[in-house]
This record gives C-alpha cells, structure tokens and sequence, in this order.
C-alpha cells in the first residue's frame, strides 16, 4: 500500500525531473555526484603540501594554470587513510559558494558509473550510520537493486570542509 | 501579441555604460569655460545625456528616465543658444550628474530614492535664471591672467592690404594693450623697400578674455606672419599647452573608444591561466629537445626557437589585457579638486598628463585611494589661501600637477603642488610631542618622512577632509602593499612633490626560490635584504627555545620554516643551512631555510579563489616543471611565528 505521501509524489510526477548522477566508491559505499557538478576525472599527483593544514586536505595541485585543492574524503570521515598510487582517482568538481564558484578536488576509491535518476526514485534517508554523515545526504536512490546515497556536494564541500578548515 | 522579454538582464549593462556617460558629462562640465563655451563640449555632455534618457526608458527605468529627460531639455536649450551657460548652471548640472548617479546606485541596490531631493533638483533647473547666451556672467576676474602676443609678419604683410595697427586696434577693445616694437630687422634708409614691413612687436594684453578672441582678430594675417599667443608667467605656460594638447587628444579618445569590446574578467583571466601553461609546457619542451641529438635535431631545434618566441610574445600580450590607462582613475581627480578648492575657500589648477599610461586593472582599484588622499592634502594643507599667494608672491591660483609614465617595469605617479611645502619645525616637534622620536638631530628627508608615522598630523583643525591623523600611515601601507613605496621632498614656501613607484602588474613578482626538506618556496626579492651563512657566536638563545641572530647590530627573530611551516626535513641546526635576512618595512627576521635556489619571475596564483587564505602565504605560483610553490608573506608569516611561539610559552 503506497503511502499518502507517496501518492501525492506520483501525481506532481514531471516527466523531465530526471538527474544525472556519477557514482564512486568510499570504504565499499557507492555515493552519488550531480554530474552537472562534476568537471573532470584525473589520475593521481601528488599535491604541493599546504602549511599547517588539517589532515585531510592533502595539498594543491596545478589545474591548466589554476591553484585547486585536494581533499581527501577518507581522512575527512575517519576512515582508515588509503595508499595513494595509479589507480587512484581523483574527481574535481565545481561548487558554489557564497556568489562564486570553487573548484575542488576530492580523492575518492574508485569511479563507478554515470545513471539517470528521476527524481521520484529518490528516497528521504534514514540514518544509516554510514561513513559519511547525514547532514550531506541529499536522499536515496533505488536503482534495481542497487542503492546510491546521493550527495549535496555544495554542502559537504562549503560546510562539511570549507567552513571547518576557517574555524579550525 | 506582446513579447514577454525579461529587461531586467539588460540592466547590468544600462549601470555601466550610463556610468561612463556620467563621467563623460562630467569631465565636459568641468572643461567648460564660461566665459566662451565651447559648443562641441555642449553637445558632447547633450549627446550622453540623452543616450541615458534613451536607455533608461527603454529598459523600464522611468524615474531615471524622466529626470534625465528635465536635463536632456536644459542641455538641448544650452545648445540652441536659447539659454546662456552660467556658473550656476554648471553646478546644478554637475548636481544633477551626482544626483543621477545616485539613482542609477538605488537602482542597482534596489532602494528606494529620495523623490523630494531630485524634485527639488529638477525644480531648480528649471528655475535658473534664464540668461541670453550674451549676457554670460563675467568669472570672478582673475586679476593677475593676461596674454603675450608676439607678432613676426612677414614682409609683404604690407602688400596684402592688412595693416598691423588696424590689428592692434582691435586688440585694445579686449583690455588694457602695451605694445612694444621691435624694430631689429630694420634696415639702413637706403637700403628700405617701403612696401616691405621689418617690424615685429611683442603686445601685452591685460583683461578678461580669451585666447579665441585674440586669435580671432589675427584671422585675416593668418598665413602671413608668425604669431604665439601665450599665458603670463612660466606656470601659465606650460597649463596652456597642456590644455592645447589635451584639445587635440578627444579625436584619438573617439577613435580608441569605438575599437573596444567589453569583457567579463573571468574570461581573461583563463586566458592568462592557460597562456601560463603553455609558457610552462614550451619551456619543457625546450629543454627536451636539448637533450636530444641525431641529424634531425637542427631543424627541431630551429622551430622550438621560433615556438619560444611566438609563445613569450603571446605571453606579453595576453598580460596586456588586463591593463587599463591610469585616466580611469584620474578621471575622478579633477571634481574632487574642484569641489575640494570651493569648500575651502582655495584656487586650484589641476594639470593631468600621462593619463593614458597603462596599468593592471587590479592596481588600478587599489591606488585609487591613496591617490585620493594625497590630492586631498595637496588642497588642504598644500595650497595656501588666495591672500596668502598674492602676499608670498605667487600666482592667487595653486596648481597641483598628476602625472603618470613608464620606466622600466614600474609605473612612476607624481603629485606635485605649488603651495607651501611641509613645515619641517612644526612635524618634528609634533613628533618629539607624540614621542615619535627622540631629541636626536634628524636631516631634512628623515623629517619628511615622520608624516608617514600612525597617528601623526600636524593639522590644528580637524577638518571634514583631514587632520585626523589617519591618512599617510594608510597611503604609505596601501602602496606598500602593491609591492610599491611612495618618496616625497618638500621645499618651505615652494612646494611639495610625491613620488609613487608601482609594479606595473600586481599578478608577477620577482621571487628568490629556497629549499626547505622537499619543498620549493618563493621569497619576494623586495623583501629580501641579504642571504647569510649563520655564524655560531651570532646566535643567541633566549628562554631556551627562541633563537635570534646578531646581524650587524640588530638582533632579529630566526623563524624556522620547517617549523612554523611544519615540514619534515634533515636540516635543522642553524650551521647547517642559510639564513635568509628579511625587511617587511616595519620589522626584520632571519628566514632559515635549507637552500638557496634561483631566482625567477613568478606568476602569483590565488590559494582563496578555491581554498581559503593560509596564514604566512600570500598565494602560489606554479613552477618551470608545473608543480605548485608556496609564496611567502613577510608580514604574516612574523604574526604566524609570533602566535606559535606564545602559545608555546603559554
């Protein structure tokens, strides 16, 4: 029995609210990306340090002539640090804060794959203890049997990294 | 069937292409002469007033529009010669002009405007008695202006039917004439050809008129003498052919003005960004090539050369872009000026030359104010009242003279005034008063100098426009912190000169890079005083932890960047690396650093567009081989190692 909610969800159905999202893997979750957010793919180099900066920003890397940084989600979450090497990947996206735009770049395990998902498959998300924390969870994404936490990336890199870093 | 068309994303364009219409309203009304205005000026300031009625209307800005439409009619009646130009017109004008950039601000910012001002405004425009164009009110004259003539006719002057008393005649109804003759050329009575003329005369007329109305009378001798109209007094010369330059320049500004497109920043500065990585990827490429050999190697050679070239011009061009001519922000002088010497009761020429030296647009925003400040004071505390001039001999109006020209890789701003110069009694006991100094004996330029300390000012009154205390020590930082520095020399009762020396872009800086564990770090030239190899008995240890170095007779702070930086390196007693001696102006350190590399010219890259400003940095840059170095910045990198070590002490 679909709930009221869920009625009231299929009857402002829009047909053109589909999204595109990149998926990558952290510590075996599978977390989503807005594509429209995500600039680039890039291997690993290995970033200038940055002086006394918090553990999980790992440096600062040339971009064609832009200073951008890296951040890496692991230490982020206190999860267990990974060895960085060739099969390490690293997704640059682009955020906005305050009226500009920021580019970062944030070390994930792997890149998994590019689905549509129309907004009704979007679940709201209880907590499910996972590595990263709620506040940063747009909702979920069934997607046949899989499962994809989506994520607000504006907020996790403003909030969740930015603003930490100042108060730090 | 109505188009639907949003106007409101024109509107960002309307503000600025109005703003400029503004300014350019403005720089004619102040150019105007009264006395005989020049129509072109007229209908130039007619011309941008209407195109802004024009926009405003269009996009849906009413109240601008109908405000500008009351001075478009005011204007349009100035230049049909149905009303005469008028001292007071001109103000209300220039109100206007305030008043419509005032609008344009609430527009931008959404608020609301004061309706009861601008209808008050607009009221008193039309109000304006409404003089015939003939009857213009005489400008307070100005006793001491007068003109020289020199007139050399030619020797057959005589046969075109032009006598030079008829001339000289004519000139006499302008005001008081003195003619002297000059009769050199005369030759002995046999040899005189009576219908040749030998005399040249030099005339002197005294009064309240101008150069066209003697130029005027000379119309019909034109082409049959040599004739030089000029200012009394040496001062009075060079602001006229000034001014004559300045006339022939509007027809180069039209032409420059109409070759030009607008352009978002951001486009140019990825421009920039990936004009850099070229350069970084030629230079690469160069030095690969180096290490090849085989026949082939001529011709690759040959065309890497050619590459090299090609990119570095491009390079040099694409930093031009960003530059603008300084007249964009001298443009704003000469109301201030104005505005400025009627407040306080002054007379004030403002002479402008260089103003299309090109400058980076960011320290184009940024000398803007400093600027300000300094005319503020060449008016304020400079110039002396009118009385004042007449009785120490001077000419009753002051003249103040900004100029900017290129050397080298700087620009050189100079502010020069005619007034009466810095007291040098009265700033050094202000400042043996405010402790500043000490009773020893100080030469003349480091008395000069006490006015750029905090919290000095010799001004009695605290006027509206200084006198607190809180200008020279913020014009000399703000300059220093665009990697400039300001001098000033000063004569009592002549004058007063400041000397500004900028970069001429503030995105490339001439960095010594040094070596700490496995980290390059640039070090701006600017302020590095010397590089040392620490000497054991010059090291001092206090409180344990904190070690200074004796240099010479100072004893400076050692910063460890390994430490303060937080790197791992190998090398952390002081024998065993260098110490790098630095001046931020205000205080000096020793930078103790493993190595010495080279030096080069960097490109500063911002670390706060995508990260946040780090403590001890002032950006990065990116290296010959595209890995990212650390810039640091003298003057926070000292806050940094202050607050560590007191938390340690802590």
């Amino acid at each position: 029995m679909s709930s009221p909610v869920q009625t009231i969800k299929n009857l402002e159905l829009d047909e053109d609210a589909t999204s595109q999202y990149l998926t990558f893997l952290l510590a075996g979750e599978e977390y989503g990306l807005d594509i429209l957010k995500v600039q680039e793919i890039r291997g690993w180099e290995q970033p200038t340090m940055l002086p006394n900066a918090l553990n999980y920003v790992l440096g600062v890397i040339n971009l064609r002539g832009t200073v951008v940084p890296i951040i890496d989600l692991r230490q982020r979450f206190a999860l267990e640090k990974s060895q960085f090497g060739q099969t390490t990947v690293v997704v640059i996206v682009k955020v906005s804060s305050a009226d500009k735009e920021r580019t970062v770049g944030i070390v994930v395990d792997a890149v998994s794959e590019v689905y549509n998902v129309n907004d009704e498959q979007i679940r709201p998300t209880p907590d499910l203890g996972g590595a990263i924390s709620m506040e940063f969870v747009k909702g979920l994404a069934t997607l046949g049997e899989k499962m994809i936490i989506l994520l607000d990336i504006d907020k996790l890199i403003n909030t969740g990294v930015l603003k930490e870093i100042a108060t730090h | 069937m109505a188009i639907d068309i949003d106007l409101t994303q024109f509107h960002e364009i309307f503000y600025e292409e109005s703003l400029e219409g503004l300014g350019a309203m403005e720089s004619g009304l102040l150019n105007l002469d009264i006395g005989t205005p020049d129509v072109e000026v007229i209908n130039t300031v007619f011309r941008a007033a209407h195109s802004i009625k024009g926009g405003a209307g269009t996009f849906g800005l009413m109240d601008i529009a109908q405000f500008t439409h009351i001075v478009e009619t005011t204007l349009d009646e100035v230049r049909g010669r149905k009303r005469g130009v008028t001292q007071e017109l001109v103000d209300l004008l220039l109100e206007s002009v305030d008043a419509l950039r005032y609008m344009i601000d609430c527009s931008k910012a959404g608020k609301a405007v004061d309706q009861d001002q601008i209808a008050e405004l607009a009221d008193s425009l039309g109000q304006v008695e409404r003089k015939a164009p003939a009857e213009n009110i005489k400008t307070p004259a100005a006793v001491s202006s007068g003109w020289r003539v020199i007139f050399k006719p030619a020797p057959h002057l005589l046969q075109t039917g032009n006598e030079p008393y008829r001339l000289f005649r004519e000139l006499k109804t302008l005001g008081e004439l003195m003619v002297t003759a000059d009769a050199t050329a005369l030759p002995d009575f046999d040899q005189l050809d009576p219908e040749l003329c030998y005399l040249s005369w030099e005339l002197l007329i005294r009064g309240d008129t101008s150069r066209e109305q003697i130029s005027e009378i000379f119309a019909w001798v034109e082409g049959d003498c040599a004739l030089e109209i000029t200012l009394q007094g040496d001062r009075r010369q060079f602001v006229e052919r000034r001014q004559a330059e300045r006339e022939a320049l509007p027809e180069q500004a039209e032409a420059r003005e109409a070759a030009s497109i607008r352009v978002n920043i951001d486009k140019v500065d990825g421009l920039i960004n990936l004009v850099g990585e070229l350069v970084i990827t030629q230079s690469i490429l160069n030095r690969v090539t180096g290490e090849i050999t085989g026949n082939k190697v001529e011709d690759l050679l040959a065309v890497v050369e050619i590459l090299v070239r090609n990119t570095r011009d491009l390079q040099d061009q694409a930093m031009r872009i960003r530059m603008l001519p300084i007249d964009f922000t001298f443009n704003r002088l000469p109301r201030l000026v104005r505005d400025l010497s009627r407040s306080l009761g002054k007379q004030v020429d403002l002479v402008i030359t260089g103003n299309s030296t090109e400058v980076d647009k960011t320290v184009l925003e940024k000398i803007s104010d400093p600027l300000i400040h300094l005319i503020r004071n060449a008016v304020d505390h400079g110039i002396e009242k009118p009385d004042d001039r007449l009785a120490a001999g001077k000419p009753e109006k002051g003249l103040i003279e900004i100029s900017a020209s290129q050397e080298g890789g700087n620009i050189i701003i100079k502010i020069e005034d005619d007034g009466a110069g810095l007291n040098q009694d009265k700033i050094l006991a202000t400042a043996r008063e405010r402790g500043l100094v000490g009773q020893e004996e100080l030469t003349p330029a480091q008395i000069n100098n006490l006015i750029f300390q905090p919290g000095f000012s010799t001004a009695t009154e605290i006027s509206s426009v200084s006198g607190r205390g809180v200008g020279m020590d913020v014009v000399k930082r703000n300059i220093n912190d665009l990697g400039g520095n300001v001098e000033l020399s000063s004569v009592a009762g002549k004058g007063t000169r400041f000397s500004i020396k900028l970069p001429l872009t503030l995105a490339i800086l001439d960095g010594q890079l040094v070596r700490v564990g496995k980290e390059t770090l640039v070090i701006p030239i600017l302020n590095i005083v010397e590089s040392i190899q620490p000497n054991k008995i010059q090291i001092l240890e206090i409180t344990g932890e904190t070690r200074v170095y004796r240099y010479r007779d100072q004893y400076l702070p050692v910063i460890r960047l390994y430490e303060t930086f937080g790197i791992p390196t190998d090398i952390m007693e002081l024998q065993k690396g260098l110490l790098v001696v630095v001046d931020t102006g205000e205080q000096r350190a020793a930078l103790f650093v493993d190595e010495i590399l080279g030096q080069q010219q960097v490109v500063i890259k911002s670390l706060e567009s995508n990260y946040r400003p780090v403590p001890g940095l002032s950006g990065a840059t990116i290296l010959g081989d595209g890995t990212v170095a650390m810039i640091i910045d003298i003057t926070s990198l000292t806050q940094l190692y202050r607050n560590t070590n007191r938390k340690e002490v802590a």
